[in-house]
């Protein structure tokens, strides 16, 4: 009797199916790559480019746009670095570090007392902080430069670093709360049975077992204020205290003519942060998937 | 939810400092913004003339106002388009089980201008849109469309949309980051039953993926339209308002106000529409996501 149905027949239709997806599949890796590697191209390009002209004598950069370097002027950098960048570089230094420190410190004792606490006031106080994430700079501008005028603190480096504390405490400690929330409590509870107070529980306890999200917390608020631009345009007048992001303007109108210098400039300010996010990318995507809020 | 402490004294100890830096820095010049913009007043004389709504009334008929209005409302269009639509749609992409395995390597380069400082990427584009020496007009002749070349930031018609490309570039990488580690905490399960059902890839990303993260679409979209209109870093550094006013936004006119033509009633004015303008749109978003802040 005939078979009602083939199945050698059925194997063949089946595994020319299964090539007919794998081909598909295989089509759509392909297209996805090639279309995405387009994109990653033209991302990633102009800093490329900006890495390579800053390599270039000006004849250089003006004759042979697109190609490489035709002799690599390591001296741009230091030349950069001589013409002012040097000292903005290490004003944006001391001031992130300051203003990173600050924003760790206050904003886990804060978060501190916000997960561990309870009182009166305490979700008031919360829906106040949180409220600090929507704000607009640009609102407090003026009025923040007559404060910082009336106390005596315009032109400072504390002009630009209480501002930064200010505004990257909400959402660090925004992070940092729903970090602590989820820590165990065991821990604590036998130290305090021991005789460990609040204090000793926050230092050695609480900051030990919260070392990723400040981490992230570190990371992010770094960045914020090591590419902040307004408040640094507008708190600080004198040219000696200016941090990379401003100081790089002055660098624009006072080597007008030299392409290669003010590239290299330009490559000093983004390198470090480049660098940082490549090397601690763990870190930073924990804090935006904490947080998603765009700095 | 068990607290581990009830004295209140210490939680508040641990609070005040930043609590108070978050006051005064940014919460006392929101309300000084307000009452700055009843008073005639500039930089170096003490005393104020209180004008009352004058300068509302003055800001309601100025044409720079509607530009401005217009270039920040463009802003947030083209941002939704890109990097939030685009942004959802590239995130998609690189969680397809096909893709996955080069994700880590585009997530991290289309990230990447994220990191670097608007001051940079500002001076950067002004550098690649020159129209002798930038690569953009070196780009469209090398693919033979010449006649599109123009001097991109100094031509009113196209001036915005050059700056508002720029942010494109700069932040369609950080959405995308967003959406993904979003879609990353949608359960396998959700996927694997799309798949027995035969769907395709277009409907698995509309009726699963797109539902289970719109919590994230909704912070994007209010993130990217808030952001849209506290724009000012590279609209100043790239065309500071021009050519003509052609590119000004509230951010630039406000600075303009107050520190070139030194009206500081005149500029918080602005100050006051921008505050208006971001708080509705984070209310919104509160009102929309019940969850909002919280996690």
């Amino acid at each position: 009797m005939e078979p009602l149905v083939n199945t050698e027949k059925v194997a063949e239709f089946r595994s020319s199916r299964v090539n007919l997806t794998l081909v598909k599949n295989r089509l759509f890796q392909s297209v996805v790559f090639i279309w995405f590697s387009v994109f990653a191209l033209l991302i990633i390009y102009p800093i490329i480019w900006l890495a390579l002209s800053g390599l270039k004598s000006n004849s250089d950069f003006f004759l042979n746009t697109w190609s490489l370097p035709k002799e690599w002027l390591w001296s741009n950098y230091k030349a950069a670095w001589d013409a002012g960048i040097g000292q903005f570089f290490l004003n944006s230094v001391l001031v992130t570090l300051v203003s990173v420190l600050a924003v760790l410190l206050l904003g886990s004792m804060a978060a501190f007392g916000l997960s561990r606490f309870h009182f009166k006031g305490q979700n008031l106080v919360l829906v106040l902080i949180l409220s600090g994430l929507m704000l607009a700079p640009q609102v407090s501008l003026i009025p923040l430069f007559k404060l910082l005028q009336g106390l005596g603190l315009y032109n400072t480096y504390w002009a630009l670093i209480l501002p930064y504390v200010a505004f990257q405490l909400p959402f660090a400690i925004f992070l940092m709360r729903s970090y602590f929330l989820s820590i165990p409590r065991e821990l604590e509870e036998s130290a305090i049975i021991d005789g460990c107070n609040s204090w000793k529980v926050y230092w050695h306890i609480i900051i030990p077992m919260g070392k990723p999200i400040i981490a992230s917390c570190a990371l992010l608020a770094g960045m914020n204020v090591w590419n902040e631009f307004m408040f640094a345009l507008v708190f600080v007048e004198d040219s000696a205290l200016r941090t990379i992001p401003v100081g790089l303007m002055n660098l624009r109108s006072q080597l007008n003519t030299n392409f290669g210098i003010q590239l290299a400039g330009l490559g000093i300010s983004a390198l470090p942060m480049i660098i940082a996010y490549i090397l601690f990318q763990k870190q930073f995507v924990r804090g935006l998937s904490a947080g998603s809020v765009k700095g | 939810m068990t607290r581990t402490f009830r004295n209140s004294r210490t939680a508040l100890l641990f609070i005040l400092p930043a609590l108070l830096l978050i006051l005064m820095f940014v919460f006392l010049p929101i309300v000084l913004n307000l009452y700055n913009s009843l008073f005639r007043w500039n930089s170096f004389e003490v005393g104020k003339a209180f004008v009352g709504l004058e300068y509302y009334g003055r800001l309601f008929k100025d044409p720079i106002f509607f530009t401005a209005l217009k270039n920040n409302s463009l802003y947030a269009v083209i941002s939704l388009l890109f990097q939030v639509g685009g942004g959802l749609v590239i995130a998609a992409i690189l969680e397809d089980k096909l893709i996955r395995r080069f994700q880590p390597f585009f997530r991290t380069v289309f990230f990447i201008p994220s990191v670097v400082s608007i001051a940079v990427v500002g001076l950067l584009w002004q550098l690649l849109y020159n129209p002798e020496v930038g690569l953009v007009n070196g780009a469209l002749k090398a693919i033979g469309q010449s006649e599109w070349a123009r001097s991109w930031l100094g031509d009113s018609e196209v001036a915005i949309y050059a700056v508002v490309a720029v942010s494109q570039w700069q932040y369609t990488g950080y959405m995308t980051m967003l959406f993904i580690l979003a879609m990353q905490k949608i359960p396998y399960e959700y996927y694997e039953a799309a798949m027995i059902d035969g769907a395709s890839k277009i409907k698995t990303f509309l009726f699963i993926t797109l539902p289970q993260i719109k919590e994230m679409i909704l912070v994007g979209t209010v993130i990217t339209v808030i952001g849209a209109f506290k724009v000012f870093d590279e609209v100043y550094i790239m065309t500071n308002g021009g050519p003509g006013r052609s590119t000004e936004v509230l951010g630039t006119m406000l600075y303009r106000a107050a520190f070139r033509n030194d009206e500081m009633g005149y500029a918080s004015t602005i100050g006051t529409v921008i505050f208006v303008i971001t708080l509705t749109l984070s209310l919104v978003q509160l009102k929309l996501g019940k969850s909002g802040q919280e996690v």
